[in-house]
């Protein structure tokens, strides 16, 4: 089937002779390259030295740690086409999933390889509504009054916007404690959204610099960020009553790294997220560390929040994928309002 | 390869026409049977149930509609700012000529962001556009608005040289036959435009049809509102659905080949009509 697939071939040739190239500027050093998502970019820049340094005093040879950004689907459909990527950084597990499914580039057995199901952090969903709350934005209810605006992207091809699907549809089937309940809900929440960003900083575009909606539902992480940015004389941040856990999935890309003799290195880059100093830069950049004395030094700027997971409420991202996103499925069902 | 060879100044022919079929097959040919290729890879069934589903074909009416009307209005307007940039001189008018470029040299994603900043409620004409009860950004219109600006350059170019061309002289000679201002217009300029004209028309189509950067800044993107044919492709790629994908191109590519050969077919038509054959 692979060999078959023309597309596929001209763009693995297109990136054999990207990486040729690369491979050549970076000749007499090793290098590894981790392909992550759209705004993991700062957090790397800054782990990226980090790492080098610690791996280096460990006895390490210098290496080099290029990185790759981009929406998180488009980017894990560059490694399926032969970027090679080490390392795979993401935020929902089904795009690392799609990286074992086709051609078996990531072990199966993935989440077993790093601690907490290897997911060094997390983050959740939350509001960012204008500055002193004008329409009283409170928790998922709210925004689905009529004449609410909601600013959400793209749960389709966005992480971002499908967290934020997943959040509401389980406030709303613990709320109703039905389906059919939670579809009317999230239908009506989607009838409140005037633009459909294709992903998270396009949305916080469209709020922030176009001025459209009353509230933007995105990460805890680049809602903090707006608010640092743009000044907290904008923003406010509302915490709802029930959100979801976002946990990012990390993975060496097995294949690869055999390929290039990189999988030491490439399991110690992924190991040092884990450590506290790779710890205390996630929680820098305002993701949730899974270190609990890291988590405990930054309470401050984590409020509580009751959180459940993709597994807990809706069996997993694979039954999610069949139930909710495939072709004519809930999503689907749900945009067709018209 | 019969008797009757006519004489060519240059020798060559089969090189050069060798040359252009193995050139054309490079670069177009062989891409896009790659996209063919690929939608084989469904069954029939599964591939007409992808290109009929009622979200993908909202998207057929918005692009292939918005597409036809940029064009039209592009051939409108682009043919009288031809018309000014080639029979009258004015101050800065080099500059303005240069300005007609732009669309073609600004990265679409420029065009769009700009184009969304401007017409957005919070923007420099959105603003008093807005209390008007006229939205132009996450609309439809705003589609439009950004198909007409990248297709503007297409008429004025195909259209300008050939108003450089023609005889201010065939005008007098109509005048001084009594015509009306309207009627040497209608009569004698118009049939002549005509041929460029559609060229222009049709480039400006084709380009619309396909452009995909600078209008998801501006349309908003909503499932059977504003969604292009181009954005339901990459939807499609970015969940790994590469056959639904190619199956929705390839039908874009069957649609836009059979309106392309309509126009050129007019284009010929007129030519002929007219007396311009080459």
């Amino acid at each position: 089937m692979s060999n078959s697939n023309a597309p596929g071939a001209i763009l693995r040739r297109t990136f054999a002779a990207l990486s040729f190239l690369a491979a050549g500027t970076a000749f007499a050093q090793s290098t590894l390259l981790n392909v992550s998502y759209d705004v993991s970019r700062e957090l790397y820049k800054e782990i990226n030295p980090a790492f080098v340094a610690a791996w280096k005093k460990q006895g390490g040879a210098d290496i080099t740690v290029n990185q790759s950004h981009g929406g998180s689907s488009k980017q894990a459909g560059s490694v399926i086409g032969g970027l090679e990527a080490d390392v795979i950084t993401m935020n929902q597990s089904p795009d690392i999933d799609i990286l074992v499914e086709r051609g078996g580039l990531v072990a199966a057995n993935w989440r077993k390889q790093f601690p907490h199901d290897a997911t060094p952090y997390t983050t959740t969903t939350v509001f960012l509504v204008r500055k002193g709350n004008p329409k009283n934005i409170k928790d998922w209810d709210d925004l689905v009054k009529p004449g609410y605006q909601v600013i959400v992207p793209n749960p389709k091809t966005s992480g971002n916007g499908r967290y934020t699907y997943i959040a509401a549809w389980g406030f709303a089937l613990d709320k109703t404690g039905s389906e059919a309940g939670a579809k009317d809900f999230v239908t009506r929440l989607f009838a409140n959204v005037p633009v459909l960003d294709g992903g998270g900083r396009g949305a916080t575009t469209t709020f922030t610099q176009r001025d459209v909606g009353d509230v933007l539902v995105t990460f805890e992480n680049e809602a903090i960020l707006i608010a640092q940015e743009l000044g907290s004389s904008k923003f406010d941040i509302v915490y709802p009553s029930l959100s979801i856990e976002a946990a990012a999935p990390v993975a060496v890309v097995q294949k690869v790294a055999a390929k290039r003799g990189t999988e030491k290195v490439a399991k110690a880059y992924l190991d040092f997220l884990y450590t506290p100093a790779g710890q205390e830069i996630i929680a820098k950049h305002d993701f949730r560390p899974r270190d609990p004395a890291v988590l405990k030094k930054h309470a401050a700027k984590y409020p509580n929040i009751r959180t459940f997971t993709v597994e807990q409420k809706l069996g997993g991202w694979a039954a999610v994928q069949k139930a909710h996103f495939a072709d004519g499925a809930l999503y689907d069902q749900i945009v067709a309002r018209k | 390869m019969t008797a009757t060879r006519t004489f060519r100044v240059l020798p060559g022919f089969n090189l050069t026409l060798g040359y252009t079929l193995g050139y054309l097959s490079l670069l177009i040919l062989i891409p896009l049977s790659a996209v063919f290729l690929k939608t084989f890879e469904m069954d029939w069934a599964r591939f007409v149930e992808v290109v009929t589903a009622p979200q993908v074909v909202a998207t057929y009416k918005l692009s292939f509609g918005a597409s036809l009307l940029a064009a039209a209005i592009n051939a409108v307007f682009g043919l009288m700012l031809a018309w000014a940039l080639v029979r009258y001189s004015f101050p800065g008018k080099k500059i303005v000529d240069a300005l007609v470029d732009l669309p073609f040299a600004l990265p679409t994603a420029v065009a769009g962001i700009a184009l969304t900043a401007l017409y957005a409620k919070n923007g420099w004409l959105g603003q008093y556009l807005e209390p008007l009860g006229i939205k132009v950004a996450f609309t439809p219109l705003g589609v439009l608005v950004a198909l007409v600006f990248i297709g503007l350059p297409f008429v004025v170019r195909t259209v300008q040289p050939i108003l450089e061309d023609l005889d201010t002289e065939l005008e007098e000679a109509a005048a001084s036959l009594g015509a009306q201002r309207w009627q040497t217009f209608r009569h004698v300029i118009f049939p002549i435009l005509l041929p460029a004209l559609m060229t222009g028309f049709a480039l400006a189509f084709a380009r619309a049809v396909g452009e995909y950067g600078s209008v998801i800044f501006i349309a908003g993107n909503l499932p059977f509102v504003s969604e292009i044919t181009p954005l339901m492709i990459i939807t499609k790629l970015e969940q790994y659905d590469y056959q639904g994908a190619t199956a929705i191109a390839s039908v874009m590519l069957i649609f836009s080949f059979i309106l392309l050969l309509i126009i050129n077919g007019l284009q010929a038509w007129t030519a002929k009509r007219t007396g311009r054959d080459r």
